[in-house]
């Protein structure tokens, strides 16, 4: 592998990030999955990167899962869209800053459908109006958060605490990066470092101290294919795609995956346990699984947060492994402690997969 | 024991670095014209029993040549030997003689 | 003081070298200009021609020399500024050199398409994939064929249409040769290196030409090279730095995947640089393949609607050596016919 080939063709990838002033928009699923996910991102960008982000607490979900899942038609979908557009302007910002790849995707898809069909955008701002009496200015920016967290990824490696280096080797550690696909592939000059071999992880995985893992399935989905995985007898897809994933990766053996969609590592985390439930493989070292983190969570560890302040205590696989390596402090007995220290319960350890 | 109510699904592809591909080694041996099919489709377009069932020379050669042999045993047994497909070949490949060297390797 | 008609000959590949070559014997004066410090163009970094295996040497040997000899040859030089001027062509040469021409000739050829705009085949990425023109210059200095490791490889892959027949790069038109040169290639990689499996990825085989079937078929019959139907859809580089290919293979309806040791791209034509810059300089319209288009494709196919200027080789599209040599004769021609039509007086 050349990186120079990859450098070359990331220069030709690049997009204007903004740089302050961002109005949040949630994802619908990365707080259940993961929860500490984005209030790391927030904690990140107003305490550790001194920016103004607001979030305004009458926001929607975009559509993006029914929409991908033919539930509703396209003009509902552009109207929500532009309802959330309407807070952003009500509240005085013009830089979108996206929490899901989805959505992202979701927010590129209308505005360039609206660039191409104008009539489209008119038809639009009169529902807007009529439904909610709401008017709207476009972005003038929309990152991802991953975007942007990959654009300020210096100033937290200058003030990272745990680099992602084996501390008992002193090696670099072996990251997998995992891109949502509605990140660049529908909109390869949107993403950082374009589609094929996208930059936006990698960036971060470089200046954090560790090294990037290139395997055969790279670009492959995770699996989840929304209306694949929506009805449970055809998630048996979801999970062979995956499968593919792993099967691809593990002659690399990798220390961690990193992912920046809200429902890829939902799939390559919980995934492991049903892959080792169905089919009695594991892909981690001794019996355990290869840890699968959210951006935000891995920023937050390179910073030094808690690990059960990230809420990594609700992965599937366990993060102690990696942990140990990164050499984080984390007290095992407050695994499953609310905010209160109140024991929330533990969860039925799997049969197979080792946690 | 969980009911998943799904399983895995088994993989479609055709993988040449896992298949076996030992049998159409052993037909060019036997019968070098097995090389030169250029996927016309002469023969089952011309086939007797293609009419009334899935069988097709072009296929069967392809799936052997691919290393999915045990997809066409059953493709085997529709042939009756007619010999049109030899007739009609424009490349001059023994057709006959393949499905035949492949029903014996196959199937006797 | 002129006394016969100058003509400027721009581009000294085949195409050029043959007008010219012509032009000189009709008893023309003839200037041709390239760019390069050498005459031959493309021609001079292959190892050997289909049909036929020809080392390609001898195209250039026969025609450098002829050339040389009959008309005024100005290398490393390019074109500059054209104006026109009471029936001439005022023009400016990079090397500060003005000459006066009655006639241009557009020689300028083609380049091969970068196979870098084909991310997904990671190209300058992966170790081990190559283009055409690269497996061409091994085989030309007589370097065995390894991988980037330097190990012989047991499995190498052809990819027809790189840059051709793909909306996605712009380039929605065949390139023409890159079907045939595969085949050539793949039999010398298969005798080179026996006990190597060698495959062949293609959408259609557009074997046009005189005796391209006979080598399609003898690819298939003496070196067993494997031809799958169907188009890379990307490539990746595994833990061994072999390339793991993905495409569907249409005949079996079924997607497919395999890894090689080596993937050879077929990369096509797309009209080069020079071709570009005489186009807009002279104003030449251009085919929806953005190489020149003639005034008229099927009788005029050397004619270009500004007065005095006609077109050549593989400027007005893709193009085999042995066809840029007839359409250089017969721009020759063309070039002639239009002196003895528009002016009274014969040269």
């Amino acid at each position: 592998m050349k990186i120079e080939g990859k450098r070359a063709l990331w220069r030709e990838y690049q997009k204007a990030i903004a740089d302050d002033h961002y109005f949040y928009v949630r994802s619908c699923v990365r707080q259940t999955f993961f929860p500490g996910a984005e209030k790391a991102f927030i904690e990140i960008m107003k305490n550790r990167l001194g920016k103004d982000l607001y979030e305004e607490p009458i926001h929607t979900t975009c559509t993006g899962i029914a929409y991908h899942s033919d539930i509703v038609p396209l003009e509902t979908t552009m109207t929500v869209v532009a309802r959330q557009f309407a807070l952003m302007t009500e509240n005085g910002y013009e830089n979108l800053a996206v929490s899901c790849v989805t959505s992202f995707g979701v927010y590129s898809e209308v505005l360039e459908t609206w660039h191409h069909f104008p009539e489209t955008e008119e038809k639009t701002r009169e529902m807007l109006w009529k439904a909610t009496r709401r008017e709207f200015k476009k972005p003038a920016n929309v990152a991802h958060a991953s975007d942007i967290l990959y654009k300020f990824r210096d100033q937290i490696a200058a003030q990272a605490v745990y680099p992602l280096i084996n501390r008992h080797t002193g090696q670099p550690l072996r990251v997998v990066e995992h891109i949502g696909c509605h990140y660049a592939k529908m909109f390869p000059h949107k993403g950082v470092g374009g589609a094929e071999y996208p930059y936006v992880l990698v960036g971060m995985i470089e200046s954090w101290g560790g090294e990037v893992v290139d395997y055969p399935e790279r670009r492959h989905c995770c699996g989840f294919g929304f209306r694949q995985y929506l009805i449970q007898a055809n998630r048996g897809y979801t999970f062979s795609n995956t499968k593919k994933k792993f099967d691809s990766m593990a002659p690399y053996k990798p220390d961690m995956i990193i992912t920046n969609c809200p429902g890829c590592p939902m799939f390559l985390d919980r995934g492991q346990y049903a892959i080792a439930e169905l089919e009695g493989i594991t892909y981690g070292e001794n019996g355990y699984g290869i840890p699968v983190f959210t951006f935000e969570e891995v920023a937050g560890l390179v910073l030094g947060f808690d690990p059960w302040d990230l809420g990594l205590q609700f992965h599937q696989v366990a993060v102690e492994p990696l942990l140990d390596k990164m050499g984080i402090p984390y007290d095992p007995a407050m695994k499953y402690a609310g905010s209160g220290g109140k024991f929330i319960g533990s969860p039925e350890l799997p049969e197979v997969l080792k946690c | 024991m969980i009911n998943w109510q799904f399983t895995l699904h088994p993989d479609h592809t055709i993988n040449l670095d896992t298949n076996d591909r030992t049998l159409a080694r052993l037909l060019e041996e036997k019968e070098p014209t097995s090389r030169i099919c250029m996927a016309c489709g002469s023969c089952g377009g011309t086939c007797t029993a293609a009419q009334f069932e899935p069988v097709s020379f072009r296929h069967i050669l392809l799936m052997v040549r691919r290393g999915e042999t045990e997809s066409v045993r059953s493709e085997l047994t529709k042939c009756m030997y007619c010999g049109k497909c030899t007739l009609v070949c424009p490349r001059g490949v023994n057709t006959r003689h393949i499905l035949a060297l492949l029903r014996t390797m196959l199937i006797n | 003081m002129h006394t016969r008609k100058h003509i400027l000959v721009i581009g000294g590949g085949v195409a050029g070298m043959e007008s010219a070559i012509h032009l000189c014997d009709m008893g023309y004066e003839v200037t041709l200009i390239e760019k390069q410090d050498q005459l031959g163009g493309h021609v001079l970094k292959w190892d050997f021609l289909f049909p036929d295996h020809r080392p390609a040497y001898e195209i250039t040997n026969e025609l450098c020399p002829a050339v040389e000899e009959k008309a005024t040859i100005k290398l490393q030089t390019e074109v500059k500024n054209i104006v026109r001027q009471n029936g001439h062509f005022e023009v400016a040469l990079s090397d500060g050199e003005k000459l006066t021409a009655d006639a241009l000739l557009v020689a300028t050829g083609f380049d091969l398409f970068d196979a870098h705009k084909k991310e997904e085949y990671g190209y300058g990425i992966y170790d081990n994939v190559i283009t055409a023109a690269e497996l061409e210059e091994r085989f030309q200095n007589k370097i065995p064929i390894r991988t980037a490791a330097g190990k012989k490889p047991a499995r190498v892959g052809f990819v027809h249409c790189v840059g051709s027949r793909d909306e996605k790069v712009g380039n929605e038109y065949c390139s023409k040769v890159c079907c045939v040169t595969a085949v050539k290639q793949a039999m010398r990689v298969r005798e080179s290196l026996p006990g190597c499996e060698v495959f062949c990825f293609y959408m259609d085989l557009r074997m046009f030409g005189r005796y391209f079937e006979d080598l399609y078929r003898e690819a298939q019959e003496k070196w067993g090279v494997q031809f799958i139907r169907g188009r890379l859809s990307e490539a990746a580089e595994d833990i061994d730095q072999r390339i793991i290919v993905k495409l569907e293979d249409t005949l079996a309806g079924r997607p497919l995947r395999m890894a090689v040791d080596l993937l050879v791209l077929l990369t096509g034509f797309v009209p080069s640089e020079g071709t570009r810059r005489m186009a807009t300089m002279l104003n030449l319209p251009l085919g929806n393949d953005r190489f020149i288009k003639p005034s008229d494709e099927h009788l005029r196919r050397n004619l270009t609607p500004v007065p005095g200027v006609f077109v050549t080789g593989a400027s007005a599209g893709p193009r085999s050596i042995s066809e840029s040599i007839s359409d250089a004769r017969a721009a020759a021609l063309e070039i002639a016919a239009w002196f003895n039509n528009s002016s009274q007086h014969a040269i």
